[in-house]
């Protein structure tokens, strides 16, 4: 049998841990159950990751880095500011619907168990990879003159906070339809509200 | 065989549109008096020279160092003869045609309020259409609003003592212009941290995010050969305003232009976005030694 990568292994490890944290939630879900379920000995889960804590700093980093390469290809993209919008829109949401435990890891754990990542993961540490994108992105917008110049947060609130909320309601069974139903609307809303001022 | 008098290059200093700003600097040098007995004043705007300006005018004399100051307009005329004319002149001759502050160098103040007519005597802001193309081997550009009186000092004696100028791509000495304003600022340790500055004057903060200084993308030894010895811009608590750059004056000297919080420039030679990363990240940390004042830190806690 070929060798998996310490890497690969790791990623695995990653992937098990978000689905079990999202169907059982965080604090239930116990390293032996991650360590059984990605089919190893809680001894070798130890080589990848000292903690629960720590494993759980570096999905968030995991998360943002994953949400941070994807924007950077949009930004890097020769398309309108409006477009772009559009763009981040429909990559949110697919993730949100193919991969709902990321999401749902970033608002349910990360969000709202501060105290988990109290240390090493203050302010921006690791979040920076997604909002130095998201950075990139409003920077872009003002300087071509698409984008009303306001605050950084008060702009990256209403943002993220409207694809949250959505993917919140989604995870919830709330939404009539699914969420690529919303994508055109959502893009033009999120667009109305940033858009320069006449 | 010539005597040691006949061997002191000869000075003189012409002006276009200007403030008389660099003459001014130029006077508060410390060691003025050593450097001019070393060279042979043929014209000063207002120092006794060999010559007066009707003399000069004339065209007849000839120099080695050409210095310049101010805009260059060409419909400019002094004692009714074109600037233009007497700049053709004397630069025939002169080894170095130095041209000090930021009007000379780049246009400047002059070329803002005039810029169809006004330019810098090599450069317009960064374009080379400057009407000295034909001698620009010689020119030296000490750009600066005002220049330095060190910056100037130091050209002076590296010509008398026959050492080689190394000049970067705008002309100017790379000895004085290879730093950055930012470099040697007591500042910078609030600059690293992403600690404001909360007003002018005060000794704690960096002038970067709010008050405009432009420091850290700004050629000059300002914080390294300190004005008047003892102070600069950024001591003093004032942002640098980027003088010594081609493209001053800028608008809004106080404020640090931004896009949604963000600065629109960001370091020289760093990339946007891993400039925004370290930022947001050294945001993070609070260091109690740099949120008050210098002088309430307890050094034993
Ligand atoms: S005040 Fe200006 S020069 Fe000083 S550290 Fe801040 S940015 Fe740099």
């Amino acid at each position: 049998m070929a060798r998996i990568s310490k890497e690969k292994r790791k990623t695995g490890l990653i992937d098990v841990a978000l689905k079990l944290f999202s169907k059982k939630g965080f604090y239930v879900t116990t390293i032996p159950d991650i360590a059984e379920e990605a089919g190893m000995s809680v001894g070798n889960f130890y080589n990848y990751f000292k903690s629960k804590d720590i494993l759980a700093k570096e999905l968030v980093l995991y998360i943002s880095e994953y949400l941070g390469n994807q924007i950077l290809l949009i930004n890097e993209k020769d398309i309108s500011t409006e477009e772009k919008i559009h763009e981040i829109v429909v990559m949110y949401f697919e993730m949100a619907t193919k991969k709902p435990e990321m999401i749902e890891y970033f608002l349910r754990v990360y969000l709202s168990n501060r105290e988990v990542f109290g240390e090493g993961c203050e302010g921006m540490v690791c979040v920076s990879p997604f909002v130095t994108e998201m950075m990139m992105f409003f920077n872009d917008g003002v300087a071509k003159g698409d984008l009303h110049d306001q605050d950084f947060f008060s702009a990256f609130g209403l943002f993220m906070g409207y694809l949250g909320g959505m993917a919140f309601l989604f995870g919830e069974k709330i939404l009539p339809h699914p969420l690529e139903w919303y994508q055109e609307s959502i893009s033009q809303n999120i667009y109305n509200a940033l858009k320069k001022r006449q | 065989m010539h005597s040691k008098k006949d061997n002191k290059k000869k000075l003189l200093w012409l002006q276009g549109v200007t403030c008389n700003g660099n003459t001014h600097s130029f006077l508060n040098l410390p060691y003025l008096p050593l450097l001019l007995s070393k060279i042979e004043l043929l014209y000063f705007p207002t120092m006794e020279a060999l010559y007066t300006f009707e003399e000069i005018s004339e065209c007849k004399l000839s120099c080695d160092i050409l210095v310049f100051e101010g805009a260059f307009d060409p419909e400019l005329k002094r004692n009714d003869i074109l600037i233009q004319t007497m700049l053709e002149h004397y630069s025939k001759n002169a080894e170095y045609v130095i041209a000090v502050g930021s009007c000379a160098s780049f246009g400047g103040i002059f070329k803002a309020s005039a810029p169809q007519r006004n330019s810098g005597l090599l450069f317009n802001e960064s374009e080379r259409t400057g009407p000295m193309l034909e001698v620009d081997q010689k020119i030296i550009n000490l750009s600066g609003c005002p220049i330095h009186p060190e910056w100037l000092g130091y050209t002076l004696n590296m010509i008398i003592n026959h050492q080689k100028i190394l000049l970067d791509e705008m002309h100017r000495p790379r000895e004085l212009y290879s730093n950055l304003a930012h470099h040697g600022c007591t500042r910078n340790e609030y600059f690293e941290w992403k600690v404001d500055a909360k007003g002018f004057g005060l000794k704690e903060g960096c002038l970067f995010y709010e008050q405009g200084c432009r420091g850290p993308m700004t050629h000059a030894s300002c914080n390294k050969i300190l004005w008047n010895e003892v102070s600069s811009k950024t001591r003093s608590g004032t942002p640098c305003f980027g003088c010594t750059e081609p493209d001053f004056p800028k608008q809004n000297f106080f404020n640090t232009k931004t896009n949604m919080s963000i600065p629109e420039d960001v370091p020289l030679g760093v990339p946007k976005r891993n400039y925004l990363t370290m930022a947001g990240i050294a945001k993070t940390f609070h260091i109690k030694r740099l949120e008050g004042k210098l002088i309430d830190y307890k050094t034993t806690p």
